[in-house]
């Protein structure tokens, strides 16, 4: 393996890693936030379900953006 | 299916090339046979199965709805008419939660993009090589079917986005008005010379938070489809190796179909709340 193909599995691994964990950050309080907002307010369920979708859509957009390049690289830039 | 003879590098990039129909740099007009040929078109080619498919799936929203809407009675509704009334009544409701001023276009707008990249985002369930094998039996090279794979058909409707947004906002705000809302915020003074100094510092946040959205909302639109499609392709290869690797690929396009669902509507819901918060803003007064 040459060093060049190296670096593009290395540069994919890490865009794909990367992107794990912020998409694994925000969802996360995002959703812990959803949860105290239930508990407190039971009531509220469907417009925060609303909300909780557009937001996670939106927090999730370049992560996923991120896998789809990224995966990309790794099997079809270094052609495994 | 289509891989007999195909390394799955050249598989992958099969599958990503769109059916080009431009320019070749020899001077004659047709259709691109490799990559390479598509990419020397440059600007003015045109991706023909985008085209064919995002027209034909628009014409079929529009039939579908004409047909409810004709068959239309105050009596008790049934099947498909049932189906488009509450699609109706749930764009009428999200348009009347987060849309203030009044505007007869914004909610057939919204119904509009939400049926149509919905039906588009839906193409990306069918598997990755039924439609491009069946195109290739007739003799078509390349077939892309999922229109909003395609940053182009993307760029496109958020570009539609965009320019609603300005014509309101000089409409609603006036000439003036949308120049001050661009200069005069978020850093506001009463000094008339601190006033001047912040016009270009505001000018340039401004600028950039408009121009940001219909970057971000075609980018957000393509990435998660072309994930998912990458995905599907990525999927489709492993039923190239044999009896046990192919029903494991069976299992696991069940699996990502299913949860691509979920993507699928919100991605289709998500373009149409952001189109109408986006001209909400455009008609809001300071």
């Amino acid at each position: 393996m040459t060093l060049e193909t190296a670096l593009l599995y290395v540069a994919g691994a890490v865009l794909l890693g990367l992107a794990g964990v912020g998409v694994g950050v925000g969802v996360g309080v995002l959703g812990a936030r959803f949860l105290e907002g239930i508990a407190r307010q039971p009531e509220l369920l469907g417009m925060l379900r609303t909300q909780f979708f557009i937001i996670m859509g939106l927090v999730d957009a370049i992560p996923i953006i991120g896998v789809a390049i990224s995966l990309y690289i790794l099997f079809a830039v270094v052609g495994g | 299916m289509a891989s007999e003879n195909l390394t799955p590098n050249e598989y992958i990039k099969h599958h990503l090339q769109n059916l080009t129909f431009g320019q070749h740099p020899d001077g004659s007009w047709g259709l691109a046979h490799t990559a390479q040929e598509a990419r020397e078109m440059g600007f003015w080619a045109i991706h023909l199965d985008t085209m064919f498919w995002s027209i034909a799936l628009g014409v079929l929203f529009l039939w579908l709805f004409r047909k409810a809407a004709k068959r239309a009675t105050s009596g008790r509704p049934s099947g498909l008419l049932n189906f488009v009334e509450w699609v109706v009544e749930f764009i009428d409701n999200n348009v009347r939660g987060s849309f203030s001023a009044k505007n007869n276009l914004v909610a057939p707008l919204a119904l509009t993009l939400f049926v149509w990249v919905l039906l588009m985002n839906t193409m990306d369930l069918v598997p990755v090589d039924w439609i491009p094998g069946l195109a290739s039996l007739l003799g078509i090279e390349y077939m892309k079917v999922v229109p909003t794979t395609d940053p182009n058909a993307t760029f496109g409707m958020a570009f539609g986005v965009f320019f609603l947004v300005i014509f309101y906002s000089l409409k609603v705000k006036g000439p003036i008005g949308f120049l001050s809302e661009l200069t005069m915020q978020p850093f506001e003074a009463k000094n008339p010379l601190l006033k001047v100094l912040f016009i270009p510092v505001n000018f340039f946040l401004e600028g950039i938070s408009l121009v940001s959205k219909p970057v971000s909302l075609s980018l957000r639109l393509f990435g998660n489809l072309f994930a998912g499609e990458m995905i599907f392709i990525l999927i489709a290869l492993l039923f190239g190796g044999g009896l046990v690797l192919g029903i494991m690929g069976g299992v696991l396009q069940w699996a990502w179909a299913v949860f691509h669902i979920l993507i699928i509507l919100l991605q289709a819901f998500i373009f149409m709340v952001l189109t109408v918060v986006y001209l909400d803003m455009a008609h809001q007064e300071h």
